[in-house]
């Protein structure tokens, strides 16, 4: 009691308290610690709105000859961008349909719609997807249903007689293989 | 001796006081009621989760790798695992029901209004949790329908514009659905929204407190912010009653039925999955959603395409924007639901299109049965009597997977119309049209098919109605008294 007395009497009439001060002080040097705690963990968290890492790369999807002409064949691939404990879930397939001598077409199975993987039907010459029913005919464009395009297209090559196609990342309308 | 030792410790942590201000507050004795259990019923099953989610969380592990062994290890091998898991399920099943017939029960008896603004939008949020639980926790169970999920929720946010891909990256903590992911969901579904949910569940129920649950409405009581707080001050003097032990009466009968409930179908119907090994290159599986989200999945097969990404992205954001709205739009004014038609008819509109949508959701008329094209055969008596290029026709249908789409004798797919009575729809010319253009959701066969294939397979469908039925005929060709009798014979 004794010492708030005599500090209240020990403060300016006009100004900044001692306690203000401090207060201010304080506050000050806590926004800044926390400005420098807060943008390591945001910057951690939504590392994905800032530069990206590769996503794409060239992979093999086994000599050309294991695919036969003028059909449609589900190759896998291991995708290279993954972690030690990504298990299955890094094996990615794709549609590959050898046109005719070293004219091709790799598809993503996703369906344009949401995602689900679509199935080829030979006979019908079709890809058909579970979920909501789209179908895309054999060159990937879209031949009825929900899907808003036809299917995504990988880019590829052919070396050493070796089919490659360029991809890494899990396809969407917002970034197509 | 004991009551010494009681007092000493309440004189030091207040406890008694606390209970006076918290279970024994004083409520309306109209709100001791059977419609207003589910609150608490709610806040049971969170309980219910949070007790066996922990028991979980020390066998699961949140590997893209190990998840799925984990979870058949739990199945199979860890003692009682199987029923702690029916336990959570189930558990997840009776909260999403319960917290909608919760909030249905606060609309009708207008609770939201002035001045229980806060505990409406808490409770809000609180819902938007739970889903947000429901989908995380369906991901955990790392099966084949978890990624497919996955990969539908991305692609839901792929749709949006500029900073789709970013999103699409954030939720899958990587350019693909793996390891990161799952970890990314584990840390939601245990860390992340159930603290949300601890810290909005003491808001909601500090609200509770603070403002007053709703007393039991009655028909021409008018709410005005000038008087509804002296007049509600009131009743609780002339009826008010401690909610506990007075008003909970029938909470706790009804908590012990949810329990028992809870745990009589996880006994009798047991786990959900895992289905299938997270395996992305097994392409023959056919994703479906968990019950909370088979009226989405239903809403994204019927809307027309151009509708699609406005829906996804817009319907959403207004949706919650209404709700939040809600107590500042009618936030005075007549409580009761008998005096508020447009409240009761809203509330009966969404109950009955949500639960049809679920209903469509889990028959899924929209997606071709795969398998149908060779194992739903051409029933016999549609191929009886018939001439050889018309027979050659039914294995055409049979053979192009067209029963994927198109059922006959009630087995196929639903995709398109059924086959049994089409010649009395089409003639043969529009028949050849529509298989070889395609159109009105059908694709075009015309490369896929021979021109022989085609014929044979027009003049099959030709065939396809009941005896005696007018077959469809072209109206500019004038009919002729003396044309022969139509050959089918049908069913």
């Amino acid at each position: 009691m004794a010492m708030q007395q005599h500090d209240a009497s020990q403060a300016p009439p006009t100004g900044v308290s001692r306690r203000k001060f401090l207060l201010l002080i304080g506050a000050g040097l806590n926004a800044i610690a926390a400005a420098l705690l807060a943008a390591p963990i945001l910057g951690y968290v939504f590392a994905s709105f800032g530069r990206k890492g590769p996503s794409q790369a060239w992979i093999s999807l086994g000599p050309i000859d294991t695919y036969p002409e003028n059909q449609t064949r589900l190759a896998t691939y291991r995708n290279p961008f993954t972690r030690p404990w990504d298990g299955t879930t890094a094996n990615i397939p794709c549609w590959v349909r050898r046109i005719t001598g070293e004219q091709f077409q790799v598809f993503a199975v996703n369906c344009t719609h949401l995602g689900c993987p679509v199935r080829w039907f030979q006979a019908s010459r079709l890809f058909m997807c579970p979920c909501h029913g789209g179908a895309f005919y054999e060159d990937g464009s879209h031949a009825s249903g929900p899907p808003p395009r036809g299917l995504f297209e990988y880019e590829y090559k052919i070396e050493h007689g070796a089919l490659l196609v360029r991809g890494g990342q899990l396809p969407t309308l917002a970034e197509p293989v | 001796m004991l009551r010494k030792v009681a007092r000493w410790i309440d004189a030091r942590l207040h406890i008694s006081a606390l209970y006076a201000s918290t279970a024994g507050h004083t409520v309306p004795a109209s709100a001791a009621s059977w419609f207003y259990v589910f609150g608490s019923g709610t806040l049971l099953c969170f309980g219910i989760q949070i007790v066996t989610g922990i028991c979980l969380a020390f066998v699961y592990v949140p590997s893209a790798d190990e998840a799925y062994t984990s979870l058949t290890y739990l199945n199979e091998q860890q003692t009682l695992g199987w029923f702690l898991r029916a336990i959570h399920y189930w558990g997840s099943n009776f909260m999403v029901g319960i917290m909608l017939v919760h909030m249905a029960q606060v609309f009708l008896f207008g609770a939201y209004k002035y001045p229980r603004e806060l505990t409406w939008i808490s409770g809000c949020v609180l819902l938007l949790c739970t889903l947000g639980m429901a989908f995380t926790g369906q991901v955990l169970r790392f099966d084949q329908d978890a990624y497919w999920g996955l990969g539908i929720g991305a692609s839901m946010m792929g749709r949006v514009p500029l900073i789709g891909a970013n999103i699409v990256r954030l939720m899958l903590a990587g350019p693909i659905i793996a390891g990161e992911t799952l970890s990314r969901f584990f840390t939601l579904h245990v860390f992340v929204i159930p603290g949300l949910i601890l810290a909005l569940v003491a808001v909601h129920l500090r609200l509770v407190l603070s403002k007053g649950i709703n007393e039991y409405p009655e028909p021409g009581r008018q709410v005005t912010k000038a008087t509804y707080e002296a007049e509600y001050k009131a009743l609780l003097q002339q009826e008010g009653v401690p909610f506990v032990p007075q008003a909970i009466g029938k909470d706790i009968i009804f908590s012990g039925l949810v329990m028992l409930g809870i745990l009589g179908c996880a006994a009798y119907f047991g786990p959900k999955g895992p289905e299938g090994v997270p395996d992305p290159t097994y392409i023959r599986t056919v994703p479906r959603p968990d019950v909370f989200f088979l009226w989405l999945y239903a809403v994204l097969a019927l809307l027309p395409d151009y509708l699609e990404t406005v829906l996804i992205l817009v319907a959403p954001i207004v949706g919650i924007a209404l709700l939040f709205a809600l107590p500042f739009i009618a936030g005075t004014g007549e409580k009761s639901a008998r005096r508020r038609p447009v409240a009761v008819l809203t509330v009966v509109s969404i109950f009955l299109v949500g639960g049809i949508l679920t209903l469509m959701g889990e028959n899924a008329p929209w997606s071709p049965p795969m398998e149908a094209w060779s194992g739903a055969p051409v029933p016999a008596h549609y191929i009886e009597g018939r001439a050889p290029l018309e027979v050659q026709g039914a294995l055409v249908l049979q053979n192009k997977q067209c029963r994927n789409c198109h059922s006959l004798g009630g087995s196929g797919g639903q995709r398109g119309p059924a086959l049994d009575d089409v010649a009395t729809r089409l003639t043969g010319d529009q028949l050849v049209r529509q298989v070889i253009q395609g159109g009105g959701n059908m694709p075009a066969y015309g490369k896929n098919l021979s021109p022989a294939e085609v014929a044979a397979l027009v003049a099959f469908m030709q065939t396809l109605h009941a005896p005696h039925a007018a077959v469809a005929r072209d109206a500019t060709v004038p009919e002729r008294p003396d044309a022969p009798p139509t050959t089918g014979v049908g069913r």
